[in-house]
C-alpha cells in the first residue's frame, strides 16, 4: 500500500473493493463536541425549571438526567443514529468501526466510558496528544474500541456529462495527462474564465487564449468520450 | 470505455442506490422504496469503483463513487441484534464468567480497597485525631449528622427524599465506577488510586463513627446495599487494572491490540457494574433508609451479600459459551 501523509485511510471491504475513508481531525471533532455540549446544557436548562417545582423528588430526577446525559447521550445517538450525535451530524462526522462498518453498542460504550481518561488532566489533553501520535487520529477510547471518526460525505448527485464536439489530443496521452484533463473538466466550471484561459495557455502556448481554451475543451470532451 | 459512456451506462444504477440510501439514512424501515436490488447494486458499485480507478477516470468521479460506496457500506453492514435475549444470556452467565475470568485483577483491586480501609481504620482507632488527615472538617460533621442518633433528624424523610437520593446515588456512584475504570487506561494508576482513596475513606468513616457511638446506625444503613455497591466498585477497579496492565505488559501483542483485547474482555464486567450500582442505588434509597430493627437489617444485609457472591462465583458454570 502506498504511504501518503494525509488523513485518508484505505480499507479493503469483503467485496474486494478498496474503500477510502477521510479521517476527522481534532478541530471538527472538538466543534462537534462543543455543539453536543450546548445541546446537553440546553436540555438541562429546559428541564430544570419544571423539575425544581417538584421539590426534592424533582432534584432526584434532575440528577438522573444529568447522569444519563453525561454518560449515555453519545452512546444512544451513536448506536441508534448510525454513529452520529447531533453535533457530529451537524459537522458531517460519524463514528465507525476500524473496518468501516457502523459502530455498535460495545464499541460506542468503550469509547465513551474511556472519555474520562481522554479528558485527563483537563480539556482533553491526553486525548489530543494520543490523537496526534496515533496514525488514524484516534483518542484513547477510540484505540481501545477500535473506532474511527470520519467525515461522511453529504449526499450529492453526479452532474450529467457535457455534450459539445471533441478533438483528439495531438500528443500521446498517458494516465497522468488523462487525470489532469478530466480534473479540468470537473473543476473548470468553478474557476473564473480568466483562470481557465490561463490554464489553457499552459497547454497551448502557441495559440491565443480563446483559441487555446476552446481547443482544450474539445480535447477534454474527446477524453471524456462525449460524442 | 470512455468516461462519459461509463457514466451514462451506470447512471441509472447509481441513482437507484442514491434513492435507497436517502430512505435508509433517514428512517429505520423505509416502506415506499424498493430495496430488493440494493445489495446487487452495491456489489456492482464496488466493481465500478475499481474500474474507474484502474482506467484513470476523473478524480471527481472516483470520489463520487467512493462516497456512494461508503454510504452504502454503512447501511449494508449495520448491526442490530435484539437486546432482550442478549441481556438474558448476559445475566445468566456471561457476566459472572467475565468476572471470574479475570479474578486476579479483582482480587488485587479488592485487596487495595480492604487493606487501605483496614489500615486507616486501625490508625484512627489508635489515634482518633487522625480522621482529619483523611476526611476534612465538613466531611466529618456531615458524617456525624447523617448517622449519629442524637444529631440525626429522620422524621421528615419521605418518598420525594428517597427519589432524590436515588438520583444522587446513580449520578455519583456510577460516575465514580466509570471513572475508576477509565482511570485504569493510564497504566492502571488511576484505578489503583481511586481504590486506595475510597478504601481509606470507608475505613475512616467506619472507625470515626464507631468511636463517636454511631456505629450501629452506620452499619445497619450500609450493610444491605454495600454488597452490590462495594462489589461493583471493586470490579470496576479490577477491570481498570486489567486494562492498564495490557499497556504495561502487552505480552506478544502490540500495545494497541492488547488494549483492544482487554477492552473486549472487561466490557461485560462494566455492564454488570452498571447494573449492580443501579440495584445498589435502589436498595440504598428505598430500603437502607427505612428505620427498622437492627436484627432485620443485618439479616437482610447478610442475605444480600450471600446471594451476590453465590451468583458471582457459581452462576453460568455449566452453561455454554
Amino acid at each position: 500500500m502506498d504511504v501518503l501523509i494525509d488523513e485518508r485511510l484505505h480499507i479493503d471491504t469483503p467485496e474486494g473493493a478498496r474503500l477510502t475513508l477521510s479521517l476527522a481531525g481534532p478541530l471538527p471533532r472538538g466543534m462537534a463536541y462543543g455543539i453536543d455540549l450546548m445541546i446537553r446544557g440546553l436540555i438541562l436548562m429546559v428541564v430544570a425549571t419544571p423539575l425544581t417545582l417538584l421539590g426534592r423528588g424533582g432534584s432526584g430526577l434532575y440528577l438522573l438526567l444529568l447522569f444519563l446525559l453525561e454518560w449515555f447521550y453519545p452512546v444512544l445517538f451513536e448506536v441508534f443514529r448510525q454513529g452520529r450525535t447531533p453535533g457530529k451530524a451537524m459537522m458531517g462526522l460519524a463514528v465507525v468501526h476500524g473496518n468501516g462498518a457502523p459502530v455498535g453498542l460495545s464499541g460506542s460504550l468503550v469509547r465513551n466510558l474511556l472519555r474520562t481518561a481522554d479528558l485527563f488532566p483537563f480539556a482533553y489533553l491526553t486525548g489530543f496528544v494520543v490523537m496526534l501520535v496515533s496514525s488514524r487520529q484516534q483518542r484513547l477510547g477510540d484505540l481501545a474500541a477500535d473506532t474511527l471518526v470520519i467525515h461522511v460525505p453529504a449526499s450529492q448527485t453526479r452532474p450529467a456529462p457535457g455534450d459539445s464536439g471533441g478533438e483528439p489530443p495531438d500528443w500521446p496521452l498517458d494516465r497522468g495527462d488523462q487525470l489532469v484533463l478530466l480534473a479540468f473538466h470537473d473543476r473548470g466550471p468553478r474557476l473564473s474564465e480568466e483562470r481557465q484561459r490561463e490554464l489553457a495557455r499552459l497547454a497551448y502556448p502557441e495559440l491565443n487564449d480563446d483559441a487555446a481554451l476552446a481547443r482544450l475543451r474539445r480535447v477534454v470532451n474527446h477524453v471524456l468520450g462525449a460524442a | 470505455m470512455r468516461q462519459s459512456q461509463f457514466e451514462q451506462r451506470y447512471q441509472p444504477q447509481w441513482r437507484r442506490l442514491e434513492q435507497g440510501l436517502a430512505a435508509l439514512e433517514k428512517k429505520q424501515r423505509p416502506k415506499n422504496v424498493d430495496l430488493s436490488r440494493f445489495t446487487d447494486d452495491y456489489q456492482d458499485l464496488c466493481h465500478q469503483l475499481a474500474l474507474s480507478r484502474e482506467r484513470g477516470y476523473s478524480l471527481v468521479l472516483q470520489d463520487y463513487l467512493n462516497d456512494l460506496m461508503l454510504r452504502a457500506h454503512r447501511q449494508l453492514y449495520r448491526h442490530r441484534a435484539p437486546l432482550m435475549p442478549r441481556l438474558a444470556a448476559f445475566l445468566r452467565g456471561d457476566f459472572p464468567r467475565a468476572v471470574r475470568a479475570m479474578w486476579r485483577w479483582h482480587l488485587i483491586s479488592a485487596l487495595a480497597f480492604l487493606l487501605s480501609a483496614g489500615l486507616v481504620a486501625a490508625m484512627i482507632l489508635h489515634d482518633p485525631e487522625l480522621v482529619h488527615t483523611v476526611v476534612d472538617g465538613n466531611g466529618v460533621s456531615d458524617l456525624e449528622n447523617m448517622y449519629h442518633p442524637d444529631l440525626r433528624d429522620s422524621s421528615d424523610r419521605n418518598r420525594a427524599d428517597d427519589l432524590m437520593m436515588f438520583g444522587y446515588y446513580i449520578y455519583n456512584n456510577v460516575g465514580i465506577a466509570f471513572r475508576t475504570f477509565a482511570g485504569g487506561v493510564l497504566f492502571g494508576i488511576g484505578s489503583l488510586v481511586v481504590m486506595l482513596f475510597n478504601g481509606s475513606f470507608l475505613g475512616a468513616a467506619a472507625a470515626h463513627l464507631t468511636l463517636v457511638g454511631a456505629g450501629q446506625p452506620f452499619y445497619t444503613f450500609v450493610i444491605a446495599h454495600g454488597a452490590p455497591e462495594l462489589t461493583a466498585i471493586v470490579l470496576a477497579g479490577g477491570a481498570g487494572l486489567r486494562l492498564g496492565w495490557s499497556l504495561v505488559a502487552p505480552g506478544s501483542w502490540r500495545r494497541v491490540d492488547a488494549l483492544r483485547r482487554a477492552a473486549r474482555e472487561t466490557l461485560p464486567v462494566m455492564y454488570g457494574v452498571f447494573l449492580l450500582l443501579v440495584l445498589a442505588a435502589m436498595i440504598e434509597a428505598f430500603w437502607s433508609s427505612r428505620e427498622l430493627d437492627a436484627q432485620i437489617k443485618y439479616t437482610v444485609g447478610g442475605i444480600s451479600w450471600a446471594l451476590l457472591y453465590f451468583y458471582l462465583l457459581f452462576a453460568g458454570r455449566h452453561g455454554s459459551e
